[in-house]
């Protein structure tokens, strides 16, 4: 974009100004979640500025990267988590960004998923919306979706997942204006999710998590994922169990 | 508080209970009734026109490039046309820079330090130390990776590298290993530091050691050009003028495929004696091709890779530079510290067909591999005056490759030191960027050593194995 977008009041992505690896003072945490090779390298350096090596392979961020933008009158920090495909196993990937949204509580959770491939990536989405509600879902590649003949109504699956919906094509910055927007309007409390819940789980075990869940409400009330808490105590986690011992939970 | 402990200890009790009643089941109903819903939501907002064409072209690539048959030489293919585009393309900004950076501005900056009246120390290290050894790095290495990074990084982009990891998956499976492996072994051709750290994609704690300890197999971007360098030089020399390019390309290619057969080898030794244990399952994602954007990439890439490989280089290459400088004029009972060293590395060295530049060279470049070729330079061209008693330890020389060889003829070297200089590169200790991020990822002495310490002795003992057996024949 040249100079006169980057100025114009309609451009609504004109507010954003790449901070870098500037993170000292900001207002929110910003986490990027999202199955391997669904491009959230690319969404972090559009948005930052910097330049994480981005590569077509799966399980290329290992790290958490962080860096920092700014957009209309707030700062944001934004950390850029390993890909998995879920969040129920012990690899040290899965813990890493695990551990970052249940404890490091990020004010907003972009999840990107890829739009080719919607099912498979729903599945860690679904996961992280049992421990947080303010998320958003970026809807990203939609380019090679449509080169491979898959559309997808966005607004029926926001209505569904509960959280806003953004399609983007991070590689050309297609859609990155509402994704600033959102974000920004999810830190803001602007917009308010009512993430969908996990229903379809089995007898014993779905009887099991309800249970436990009520005790933890109880225990604490005001306790956002008290149904993602009971799961991983029936899973045997212990590092949550440590945590709620030290009383970092609820 | 007291109250709340209780409570809690009395629900994390009953948890337990729960648990050992549900068992094994959690995870399969859990992950059951998140499909569910996934199929649910995904079938009311998704619609995908015609399902029998969606992702062919991709089929009908991977079809090809994993295949039985072809999947290896097209990989080999691959890895020569990149290789071959940065002997042929390097050669000339080489030229260029070399004579830029020593030719001329190298005797501009002794006028001006002779007019600035300099000690002769002062202009000896900060001259003939500091700035040759940081010209040298420049020249010799960034064309070629100026032109081999970008390659790669297309390759890379394009998703190539899974299919990578996909062939070679199950010799690594047979070697005991992760089959990942391939991907962290592939991070390793730019970067070993990189590659180490790439490991955590690794679950299981024994294959991780597994990669870890072998990744220093693969050829890292600080040692390509060397080896293009003395392939080209000696290798491609023995032959006709119109095929050394090829005869070149197919040694510094044959290196690499050995660096892999080394880290079967080695795979499969640890997890055989050290490191006992079988290969663990593990699902790897074909992603789908993406079209690279060249231009972005052949930007990212120079910025990223080369300028930064660059920069750690110069920053190594400076301080070494003295330290050459030094260890070359500071005379100890009438011979310099270097001339020391070489001297009583030389009967080990040349009992295994290396000689003793070669090693003084790889000690003072233990913190970067790519300053190898100009610390070899340097001491070769000092212990060449000494011996005729040229005038003094000032270093001055051509950088292109002819004049390279001139040097290295002239320093003793023949086809055999340059065969044997190549496989060292391939088997030593990693750098010290490299030693250091083992120690952070595994947090033990012992494998860092182990880590360290068994490249060399198989490099000591490949070198020699081939001294012998070229005695034998030749």
């Amino acid at each position: 974009m040249n100079e006169i977008c980057n100025t114009c009041k309609y451009n609504t992505a004109s507010g954003l100004k790449k901070l870098g690896e500037k993170v000292t003072d900001y207002d929110y945490v910003v986490a990027l979640a999202g199955n391997p090779n669904t491009g959230k390298s690319t969404v972090f350096n559009t948005l930052t500025g910097l330049r994480q090596h981005t590569g077509n392979w799966p399980g290329k961020t290992v790290a958490t990267a962080m860096g920092s933008f700014s957009y209309l009158d707030k700062t944001f920090k934004l950390v850029d988590l390993p890909g998995t495909y879920s969040l129920l196993s012990t690899s040290e990937d899965e813990e890493i960004a695990r551990d970052f949204i249940l404890f490091g509580k990020p004010d907003v959770t972009i999840v990107v998923a890829d739009a080719g491939r919607l099912e498979r990536n729903l599945n860690l989405a679904l996961q992280i919306l049992e421990i947080t509600d303010k998320a958003v879902l970026c809807l990203n590649l939609m380019d090679e979706a449509a080169r491979h003949g898959v559309e997808v109504d966005d607004r029926t699956l926001a209505r569904d997942l509960g959280i806003p919906v953004v399609p983007t094509t991070a590689r050309s910055n297609k859609g990155m204006d509402n994704l600033l927007q959102t974000i920004y309007d999810l830190a803001e409390n602007k917009i308010v999710t009512q993430p969908h819940r996990i229903k379809n789980v089995l007898g014993e075990t779905a009887t099991a998590i309800e249970k436990l869940s009520n005790k933890l409400t109880d225990l604490y009330p005001g306790l956002p994922n008290s149904r993602w808490i009971a799961m991983r105590l029936l899973e045997g986690d212990t590092s949550i169990i440590t945590a709620l011992k030290e009383g970092r939970l609820g | 508080m007291e109250d709340k402990n209780k409570q809690l200890d009395n629900l994390l009790n009953e948890a337990e209970d729960l648990r050992k009643n549900i068992g094994n089941r959690l995870h399969d109903d859990l992950t059951e009734g998140i499909y569910v819903d996934a199929a649910k939501i995904v079938g009311d907002s998704v619609y995908t026109k015609d399902k029998k064409r969606a992702f062919r072209m991709d089929r009908a690539i991977d079809n090809i490039v994993t295949s039985r048959i072809w999947g290896f030489p097209i990989m080999l293919l691959l890895l020569g046309i990149v290789l071959w585009i940065t002997i042929i393309g390097a050669n000339y900004p080489s030229r260029m820079l070399s004579t830029l950076l020593i030719d001329i501005v190298y005797p501009f900056l002794k006028g001006v330090g002779e007019s600035l009246h300099f000690p002769v120390w002062l202009s000896g290290i900060l001259i003939d130390g500091v700035y040759l050894a940081t010209a040298w790095v420049v020249a010799v290495m960034l064309p070629p990776m100026a032109i081999f990074f970008p390659l790669f990084t297309l390759l890379e982009d394009f998703g190539y590298l899974p299919r990578v990891a996909f062939n070679l998956d199950n010799l690594f499976r047979k070697a005991g290993a992760h089959g990942k492996q391939a991907l962290t072994m592939s991070m390793g051709f730019g970067c070993n530091a990189a590659g180490v750290v790439a490991t955590r994609i690794i679950d299981s704690p024994r294959e991780r050691l597994i990669a870890i300890i072998t990744n220093n197999f693969s050829l890292c971007n600080g040692r390509w050009p060397t080896q293009i360098l003395i392939a080209t030089i000696f290798i491609g020399a023995v032959v006709p003028e119109g095929l050394s390019h090829i005869v070149a390309t197919g040694s510094v290619i044959g290196i690499a495929v050995l660096g892999i057969g080394f880290t079967f080898l080695v795979s499969w030794f640890l997890s055989k004696t050290m490191l006992k244990g079988e290969a663990s399952f593990f699902v790897l994602e074909l992603p789908p091709y993406r079209p690279p954007r060249i231009w972005q990439t052949i930007y990212t890439s120079i910025i990223d890779r080369t300028l930064v490989v660059l920069g750690r280089a110069v920053m190594f290459a400076a301080p070494a530079g003295a330290v050459i400088w030094l260890i070359s004029n500071i005379d100890i009972e009438g011979q310099s510290i270097a001339v020391w060293a070489i001297n009583a590395f030389d009967p080990f060295a040349l009992f295994i067909g290396l000689n003793g530049v070669i090693l003084l060279a790889y000690i003072v470049a233990i913190p970067a591999n790519e300053i190898v070729i100009p610390t070899i330079l340097m001491l070769t061209v000092l212990s060449i005056n000494s011996i005729t008693g040229g005038s003094g330890a000032g270093v001055l020389f051509d950088g292109n490759e002819p004049e390279v060889a001139n040097i290295l003829h002239a320093g003793g070297w023949t086809l055999l030191t340059g065969i044997n200089l190549m496989l060292f590169s391939l088997l030593h200790n990693p750098c010290s960027t490299t030693i250091y991020t083992i120690y952070k990822e595994t947090g033990s002495v012992k494998w860092t050593t182990v880590a360290t310490v068994l490249p060399i002795i198989m490099g000591f003992i490949v070198c020699f194995l081939v001294t012998q057996l070229w005695h034998l024949f030749a």
